[in-house]
């Protein structure tokens, strides 16, 4: 069983839970019976060797996994009351209230507006487009370097202004829940640090989980963090209490570097 | 290993001098392989431009067809060119392009798309006299379309399907799956995914991919004859249901006549087709180059 510390939700409903997830890829088992709360307005990391299924489990909080082929997905993960895998939900629009962040940044063959607007305007926006666009690109903190070229390419941007175009991008479309993929793993160490800081401010308005291989990012900027071995929940908690005094010696090993 | 480093330079040892015997061998063999094509061109070019330039002028395009040479000339022909061209992309594209997506975006993973997909391969290499045995028992007989400019084009659209939806599909799977996935975050259904990001990115692809297979119709001979195209014309056909000819049939008929002068004339038909031929890929070239720079 795992170890799950006292995880404060602030006294508010938790924004976003998962009960007893499992996931299959054909008879292979990526995720093993995982069970977590993730509180509101919080940043949950999720931490682990490669392949232990922390992106896995991450791609099934916004329902990513139908993408795949052969994935199936066991358990249930509340979001608002409702599971997000009841037949009646539509993961459409499950994937519209909680926007996902990739690995390396995937902007559009477009201008930097254009990938901006892209998801509100799928999604039917009828309002102020020029103000969603300038607001979703302040927030992520971008807008100071591009308001002037805003026709620009999108591929005419650094790596790290991309990442962070991305980030806008997700924002445009006003989740509840943002989750992320590694996403500073491409990036330099000073691009890395704008992504942190991103973080940090975001969490005012939004609720993050996101996964990391990299274990001071996840002390600097999560307040809970979650540690998967081999498809296994093995500890989760206060990231203060994660990186300090594990209860588990497997999640001490890992976050002294003992091996990972 | 020796026990000691020995320096850089120096004479070559017999296993370094064999080696680099083989690579330069090689590199030649393949640079004769490719003078091969090159020079058969150059050849080919050569013979008809040598027979065909005196007649390649403004009255060979404006004259139809003739018993006297000096009055033939390729108007009917490249009329109907034109027309089955215009019309077989008309017909094949939004079909091939269909079937592609459906076969790289919806459709399952499983034994029937492999079969389907298996067939299409084979249907790209059956010979084109097959397609007009097709086309005359299909579109001239069982739907009444005679020996008209639709039995053609229809005819030929069969012929091309596959190619288009080979390439379209390569295309399609060239669209990095990041994107996808990307627009699928941002709240996009299959069909928004497909037709704002997947679509405006393998469309280079698919056009370049389009124009040479109507390159490939364009010259096409064997399924007109089937479907009954008539060699000697002497009108440009005004509707679908016309009777019509084509270049590379005008062409065949010239040249088996024993008169040199028709000789002539069907070189001077070889080099308007070869310029038909020639504005299709540079339009192919030009297209990809313009999308490429969007990016």
């Amino acid at each position: 069983m795992p170890v799950i510390h006292d995880i404060e939700s602030g006294g508010g409903a938790p924004a976003l839970e998962a009960k007893h997830v499992s996931v299959h890829y054909g008879s292979k088992v990526a995720v093993s019976d995982v069970s977590l709360v993730v509180p509101a307005n919080q940043v949950v990391a999720l931490i682990g060797p490669s392949g232990c299924g922390k992106s896995t489990l991450l791609r099934c909080f916004n329902r990513m996994n139908d993408l795949v082929g052969g994935a199936r997905v066991e358990g249930a993960v509340e979001f608002r009351g409702k599971n997000l895998y009841d037949p009646d939900v539509d993961p459409v629009e499950v994937r519209r209230r909680i926007g996902m962040v990739f690995q390396k940044p995937n902007p559009f063959p477009k201008s930097i507006y254009e990938n901006t607007a892209f998801g509100p305007r799928i999604n039917g926006f009828r309002g102020d487009m020029d103000e969603r666009v300038e607001t979703s690109l302040r927030q992520a903190a971008l807008w100071d370097e591009v308001h002037d070229r805003l026709g620009d390419s999108a591929y005419a941007l650094s790596g790290g202004q991309q990442q962070r175009l991305c980030i806008a991008r997700t924002l445009a479309v006003k989740p509840e829940i943002v989750l992320m993929d590694e996403p500073a793993s491409a990036l330099d160490p000073i691009a890395t640090q704008r992504i942190e800081e991103l973080i940090y401010e975001l969490k005012k308005d939004y609720t993050i989980v996101i996964v990391t291989h990299n274990m001071q990012q996840a002390a600097r900027i999560s307040d809970y963090t979650a540690f998967l071995y081999m498809g296994e929940l093995i500890e989760y908690g206060p990231t203060e209490t994660i990186f300090t005094n594990p209860r588990e010696q497997r999640t001490e090993d890992y976050v002294t570097g003992r091996f990972g | 290993m020796s026990g000691s480093a020995s320096p850089l330079g120096g004479t070559p040892s017999a296993n370094d001098r064999r080696r680099r015997l083989f690579g330069s061998i090689f590199a030649i063999t393949c640079g004769a392989a490719t003078l091969v094509g090159v020079l058969a061109l150059v050849v080919l070019l050569a013979d008809v431009l040598r027979d065909g330039l005196p007649r390649f002028d403004w009255a060979l395009l404006t004259n139809f067809a003739s018993r006297f040479p000096e009055r033939a000339g390729v108007k009917a022909a490249l009329a109907g060119s034109i027309w089955i061209l215009g019309l077989t992309a008309l017909f094949a594209f939004p079909v091939s392009v269909a079937a592609a997506i459906y076969l790289e975006e919806y459709a399952p993973r499983n034994r029937w798309t492999r079969l389907i997909q298996l067939n299409i391969a084979n249907l790209a290499g059956v010979p084109s006299i097959v397609y007009g045995m097709l086309g005359l028992a299909v579109f001239v007989r069982a739907l009444g379309f005679d020996r008209s400019i639709i039995a053609g084009a229809l005819t030929l659209s069969i012929l091309i399907l596959p190619v288009i939806i080979i390439a379209s599909q390569e295309a399609v799977r060239a669209v990095p799956d990041s994107i996808r996935q990307a627009a699928y975050g941002l709240g996009a259904t299959r069909w928004q995914v497909v037709s704002s990001q997947v679509l405006p990115m393998a469309m280079p692809g698919i056009l370049t991919g389009t124009i040479l297979a109507l390159s490939r119709a364009v010259g096409e001979t064997a399924p007109l004859i089937m479907v009954g195209a008539v060699g000697f014309i002497a009108f440009t056909p005004t509707g679908l249901g016309d009777p019509f000819t084509v270049l590379p049939l005008q062409i065949y008929n010239w040249i088996s006549r024993p008169q040199a002068d028709f000789q002539q004339i069907a070189a001077a038909g070889i080099l308007v087709l070869l310029s038909l031929l020639m504005a299709m890929n540079a339009a192919a070239i030009l297209l990809r180059n313009r999308y490429q720079k969007d990016r």
